[in-house]
């Protein structure tokens, strides 16, 4: 049994990580085909001369920037809040946001945007993706929160009443940076949810904000394109290494701290 | 991130501050959550203009449309799509949980390597299988090359791809609650198992299932609700050939310019999703 468990973890990790190796492998391929030819950098060097390409990557990280810092200040004072008293009203609204599918997000967002913008005569660009990766991503950031605060002391916030300090400064002073490694755990992985997203920013999306998962998209359907194997080694490794830094910070959280 | 619902301590700093930390928390699920859903409700009920768009009367025949034969279809092969990578899901997840939950202090590490790949973009994982299974793809080429095959091998774009995309995508979903379940199971109750005569089979059967059906459940219903409103998997897989309602939706919205019909379909989608959770008799607070 012990044997067999072995043998097929390995099978089902092999599942999960060849595709992305053999993505791997092949975007140094000297061929346009999925045929060894020769191994090349020019998949990578084209990638950064394709000027459409520069061009999403640069909306995508505005957004991806813009929408994770909003995302983490609401979220880090929600959550904050929750853990002082329940609003099931509020919890419950967020975790159905999270399980709510990417296309019905993303068409009541289009629905609402339309229908507030006839009023007010706006079109829909990178203000309307930010607003709707906000409004997705919010819920992340307050689940990792309130786990973080899971193995928070409040004695530490009464000692700070204790001695004088106002709850402004306490939560200033002494919340805060105890929160630190949760807050940066939760801005990492907004940060990634918010890079990745194609559905909901697809339908939200005006003219001049194309994001580089639109263009991934676009490609994909298109053919096989080694400039995307490229593009997506390297967005895996650079969001891989946010993941992995994300759970760090996060693992520091779940491990009870004791002051004696 | 965290499966276990966090527990709240009451500290008896009451904050003053509270209500304005959560106003804009409340202002955006309030705004961008319930009020879009407030007007899809709306758009469902109303006429398809002639440019697109929406305009009075008010009537349900939206929704009465979608239970039409052609729509009904979708609907159907929907919940059948989701039911079968659901199901495939949970028999390849268990072993892989337990092998997990029983690995010892590498148990962090390997569970993390089942996540990683599902917070890497899930469009990038999805062109992966593509770049494999294409008719000039990885898999297809390596056959014609040894003349294995003469035509390429029609891999991708059929339902069984939509399926493959979908376990590939969701898998991790249904890990992470199985191992949370398995990991509190008491090796000790195996060991009586066995000291009883148990075989290994007879004691995974009666004694590990039951006690890891919390995580079974919740497993099953973090995979099937994405694979249920799932878009981009039938989009890409199954290349406009196997829609599902997240396509028919979308099309509406898009192509078709029907937002009433649309709308409805959405909302349906919806309702199915928050069906399914209250089935189960479980919040969402309980499984994420």
């Amino acid at each position: 049994m012990k044997r067999f468990l072995a043998v097929y973890a390995s099978a089902a990790y092999l599942f999960l990580y060849l595709p992305l190796a053999v993505l791997g492998v092949f975007s140094f391929n000297d061929s346009k085909l999925a045929i060894w030819r020769g191994f090349t950098f020019n998949r990578y060097t084209r990638v950064f001369h394709d000027s459409a390409l520069l061009e999403a990557a640069t909306n995508s990280l505005i957004i991806a920037v813009a929408a994770t810092v909003i995302s983490t200040v609401i979220g880090t004072l929600a959550g904050y809040a929750l853990w002082k008293k329940r609003l099931p009203l509020l919890t419950n609204s967020l975790y159905l946001s999270l399980l709510t599918p990417e296309i019905v997000t993303g068409i009541s967002l289009l629905a609402f945007f339309e229908w507030i913008f006839r009023y007010l005569r706006v079109q829909l660009g990178m203000h309307t993706v930010i607003l709707a990766h906000i409004s997705f991503s919010l819920a992340y950031v307050v689940i990792v929160i309130l786990a973080r605060l899971r193995t928070f002391d409040p004695a530490l916030e009464e000692a700070g009443l204790d001695l004088g300090a106002t709850e402004w400064q306490v939560f200033r002073r002494i919340t805060i940076p105890l929160l630190l490694p949760g807050i940066l755990a939760a801005a990492l992985l907004c940060f990634t949810v918010s890079f990745d997203d194609y559905v909901i920013t697809s339908l939200v999306a005006g003219v001049n904000s194309e994001t580089l998962p639109m263009v991934i998209y676009a490609m994909a359907r298109r053919g096989v394109s080694p400039e995307v194997n490229a593009l997506s080694v390297m967005i895996t490794g650079v969001l891989g290494v946010f993941i992995l830094l994300a759970g760090r910070l996060e693992q520091s959280s779940s491990r009870p701290r004791r002051h004696t | 991130m965290s499966y276990e619902s966090p527990t709240r301590i009451n500290s008896p700093v009451r904050i003053r501050l509270r209500a304005f930390f959560i106003a804009p928390g409340a202002a955006v699920m309030g705004l961008f959550f319930f009020v879009p859903l407030l007007i899809v409700f709306a758009y469902s009920m109303l006429t398809r203009g002639p440019y697109g768009g929406v305009m009075p009367p008010w009537t349900a025949e939206s929704y009465s449309r979608i239970f039409d034969s052609l729509y009904g279809e979708i609907l159907w092969r929907s919940v059948w799509i989701a039911s079968v990578s659901t199901a495939i899901c949970l028999l390849l997840g268990f072993p892989l949980a337990l092998y997990i939950a029983r690995s010892g202090r590498h148990k962090f590490l390997l569970l993390n390597l089942v996540m990683l790949p599902f917070w890497t973009s899930f469009l990038i994982r999805t062109y992966a299988w593509m770049f494999l299974l294409r008719d000039t793809g990885l898999i297809n080429s390596a056959l014609e090359a040894v003349h294995l095959v003469r035509q390429p091998l029609p891999l991708l774009f059929n339902s069984g791809a939509v399926i493959l995309g979908l376990v590939y995508g969701y898998l991790p979903f249904m890990v992470l609650p199985l191992y949370a379940s398995l990991e509190k199971l008491d090796p000790a109750l195996l060991d009586a198992a066995e000291d009883l005569g148990a075989s290994p089979w007879v004691a995974l059967h009666r004694v590990v299932l039951p006690l890891s059906k919390a995580g079974i459940v919740a497993g099953c219903l973090l995979v099937f609700i994405p694979c249920l409103g799932a878009y981009l998997t039938p989009d890409l897989m199954g290349g406009g050939k196997t829609v599902m309602v997240g396509n028919l939706v979308q099309n509406q919205f898009t192509t078709a310019r029907d937002w009433p019909f649309g709308a409805a379909a959405a909302l349906l989608l919806m309702a199915l999703v928050v069906l399914v959770l209250w089935a189960l008799g479980r919040r969402g607070e309980d499984l994420v």
